[in-house]
């Protein structure tokens, strides 16, 4: 996070440059897409669509880890391949370009091991970091609470303090993977609150299971359990598990949000389905509209151009919150446009238990997409971001 | 954007500002706006009319990525002035020949079905027309690409029947009656040219998705001006949330215009084949985002941004008309298509990422 530089790139939002990618990454592309295309053709990887959701394999990402694909921001001293923001970029676009199952690590690997290296203590990172690049440890994150949206700062999960860490109580909710995981980094507060209410907040890793912790399924309109309600019964967390600085959750929580926001994850959730029915046209010999096709393959091409720029940025040390915000809305509501695109183009019925791909696809896309624009912060908030940004509010 | 850019940019806008394009209406045929001299001749100046020639044909063998920069500028002034055929298209030509540049005012264009070509002798001879040629009756030189020959022609040598676009910018036909073409007015390309039709038309996107680029952020300048002055139910119309999230949605637009006009271009410094369907995309997608941009512009500025007296006209009216000419999003949207069929569903991400 170098200082002067991510002010300068929050005041001016167009300050955003397109990067290309150095020549070894196109080495690393083709070692990434030789890797997917033998996981697909020997059975042990089905594509589907949204898969940093819902495809949870550990042994996928245990595989990934072996070859120095998670981690990759790290320093080579916690484990991590210390390949920077744009390889990482290069491998995980191509993951979710295959529709890869990449849930298990996702969160752990794009984010809570980027706040162990930004905030943790020595100790937490030796204890963390080479396990989530070894594809070994997985990581929740608990924001929202049952009161708690958009409006984050109202987080109500209380931590007190106790003889040597803090005891807490309270809930989260819409817990991806807490279920499975092995920690949860979650906000909580620790201080009552004031007329500042960004104050007294504090991030805490709560390991798992913890006989404290209760974890509920949430089950998602297609049946499929990924969230969970998370309820923290008077939970112990020593000092030792205090993420940062105590009262400092909110800055902390906030810079992490141009790491989760602008990855390709925000564009390519639904990629597979164009590729599928791609297929589909080729073999049914369907006629399409080009110029509508043609449309959809712009848009995708900008946007990714401009999440690669974010990861330019990143790769700087910068934070690109305004831009990051920028490209989770436009891609997200992208994610979308392309199912009815898809629907424009092929006579296919959605079918979740069809044994065909297209048909099931085109039903995970569907029944998945409320989450896109929700998910990571609401358009509409990342919206208010931007307007405040531009100066116009 | 690096240091040379940002001096560049910098100089060519505060040159747009000593030297405003007067808005005019939004013409019919012979109504085309004040051709802006005096910019030209401070662009001369600054050394940019010939920015990505090569040094040793005269020009400042600057890049496709700076010469982009200077379009968006021009593109957000509404600059009257044939920058992008000039400096992209006509001095590209001739370079491409070995032939010498001229001085004066440019512009090019594909000879096309409209042009007969025939031979007399070691002449040649044009009949017919070249249809909405850019600035046309501002160009000392004409510069036409007919095949592997890129032919430089005079205004003696045709007539120009004016027309505009909807911004009031020259867009005229140039018509040949039995019109004589000597010798030393033809020039071949160079045998391992990569110019042809399909490149012409790249850089021509490439020109317009830049300017698009620089419209749609003026549009966007206005609009987040507007709002915080406008009063309405007595506070400022940027304090209602519908009118922040129109702010927000349009800056996402002018972001990802600006990205893509500047990719593409760094994709065409880089080989210009594949740069060729970078341009092709950019120009795509910054036409629809930039119509966004100029749709949602106009709601926020209301009735007073739909006049005459108001200056928002003078980058949307240019946004209007841009995205439909030489090559319209529509046609290349549908190339785009045709291709992305043709390559398969396996092909279809692999040439994303190329």
């Amino acid at each position: 996070m170098s200082g002067p530089s991510a002010v300068r790139a929050a005041k001016n939002f167009l300050d955003l440059d397109p990067v290309e990618l150095p020549a070894e990454l196109e080495e690393l592309r083709r070692e990434v897409r030789a890797f997917l295309h033998d996981e697909i053709e020997s059975g042990r990887v089905t594509p589907h669509v949204d898969q940093w959701l819902a495809g949870w394999d550990p042994a996928f990402s245990r595989r990934l880890g072996e070859r120095g694909w998670l981690g990759m921001t790290y320093p080579r001293q916690y484990g991590g391949s210390d390949a920077g923001a744009l390889a990482r970029f290069v491998v995980t676009e191509e993951l979710l370009a295959a529709g890869a199952p990449v849930a298990a690590h996702w969160i752990a690997d794009r984010q809570s091991g980027q706040a162990l290296l930004n905030f943790g203590t020595e100790e937490q990172r030796e204890a963390f970091l080479p396990r989530i690049a070894r594809g070994e440890v997985f990581f929740a994150i608990g924001m929202s609470e049952p009161d708690t949206g958009s409006d984050l700062a109202s987080v109500r999960t209380r931590g007190t303090r106790v003889d040597g860490g803090w005891q807490i109580r309270g809930t989260k909710i819409w817990t991806s993977g807490a279920h499975h995981a092995d920690a949860m980094i979650a906000l909580i507060r620790t201080e009552a609150p004031t007329e500042n209410r960004h104050a007294g907040l504090t991030q805490v890793i709560v390991e798992l299971p913890d006989p404290t912790v209760e974890v509920r399924g949430v089950r998602l309109l297609t049946g499929e359990h990924h969230f969970n309600e998370v309820v923290f019964k008077d939970t112990f967390v020593p000092d030792a598990r205090v993420l940062g600085k105590p009262g400092a959750g909110w800055s902390q929580v906030t810079s992490e949000l141009g790491n989760e926001r602008s990855g390709p994850e925000r564009i390519l959730s639904t990629l597979p389905l164009l590729v599928e029915a791609m297929r589909w046209i080729a073999e049914s010999g369907t006629q399409v509209s080009p110029a509508r096709l043609g449309e959809l393959y712009a848009r995708l091409w900008a946007l990714r151009q401009m999440s690669l720029a974010v990861a330019g940025r990143l790769q700087l040390g910068e934070d690109p919150a305004v831009s990051a915000s920028i490209v989770k809305d436009l891609g997200t509501q992208f994610e979308g446009s392309l199912i009815d695109a898809v629907r424009e183009m092929v006579d296919v019925e959605p079918d979740y238990a069809s044994a065909h791909a297209l048909p099931r696809m085109l039903a995970e896309a569907v029944l998945h997409s409320p989450g896109f624009t929700l998910r990571g912060g609401t358009n509409e908030i990342l919206r208010g971001i931007v307007t405040k940004a531009v100066g116009s509010a | 954007m690096n240091e040379i850019i940002e001096a560049l940019t910098k100089a060519v806008s505060d040159a747009c500002r000593r030297h405003p394009s007067v808005p005019t209406g939004p013409g019919g045929p012979g109504e085309g706006p004040a051709w802006n001299a005096e910019l030209w001749s401070a662009l001369d100046d600054i050394g940019v009319l010939l920015l990505p020639v090569p040094e040793d044909r005269g020009g400042a063998g600057g890049d496709l990525a700076t010469t982009v920069g200077v379009l968006e500028v021009l593109g957000a002034e509404s600059a009257a002035v044939p920058f992008g055929e000039n400096a992209l298209l006509a001095g590209w030509l001739l370079s491409e020949c070995g032939a010498e540049i001229p001085g004066g005012v440019m512009t090019a264009a594909v000879a096309g079905a409209e042009l007969g070509i025939s031979r007399a002798g070691d002449d040649l001879v044009l009949d017919g027309r070249i249809a909405r040629v850019p600035w046309g009756r501002c160009a000392d030189h004409l510069v036409v690409l007919a095949g592997r020959n890129v032919m430089l022609l005079h205004p003696g040598q045709y007539e120009i029947h004016h027309g505009a676009n909807l911004a009031g910018e020259p867009r005229d036909d140039v018509v040949f009656e039995t019109a004589s073409i000597g010798d030393a007015q033809i020039r071949p390309l160079r045998d391992d040219s990569p110019v042809d039709d399909e490149s012409f038309a790249a850089r021509t996107a490439l020109v317009r998705a830049a300017l698009m680029a620089g419209a749609a952020r003026r549009a966007f300048e206005l609009s987040t001006a507007y709002a915080s002055e406008r009063q309405q139910f007595g506070r400022s119309i940027n304090r209602f949330q519908t009118v922040q999230q129109y702010l927000a949605a349009m800056a996402g637009e002018v972001l990802l215009c600006k990205v893509s006009a500047e990719a593409a271009a760094a994709a065409l410094d880089r080989d210009a084949e594949h740069g060729g369907s970078a341009a092709t995309a950019a120009m795509v997608a910054v036409s629809a985002a930039a119509s966004t941009v100029a749709r949602t512009a106009h709601q926020v500025h209301g009735a007073i941004g739909f006049t005459e007296e108001h200056s928002l006209r003078s980058s949307t009216t240019r946004i209007w008309s841009w995205r439909d000419e030489g090559g319209g999003a529509g046609t290349r949207a549908a190339q785009l298509g045709a291709r992305v069929v043709g390559t398969g569903a396996d092909g279809l991400w692999p040439s994303l990422t190329v």
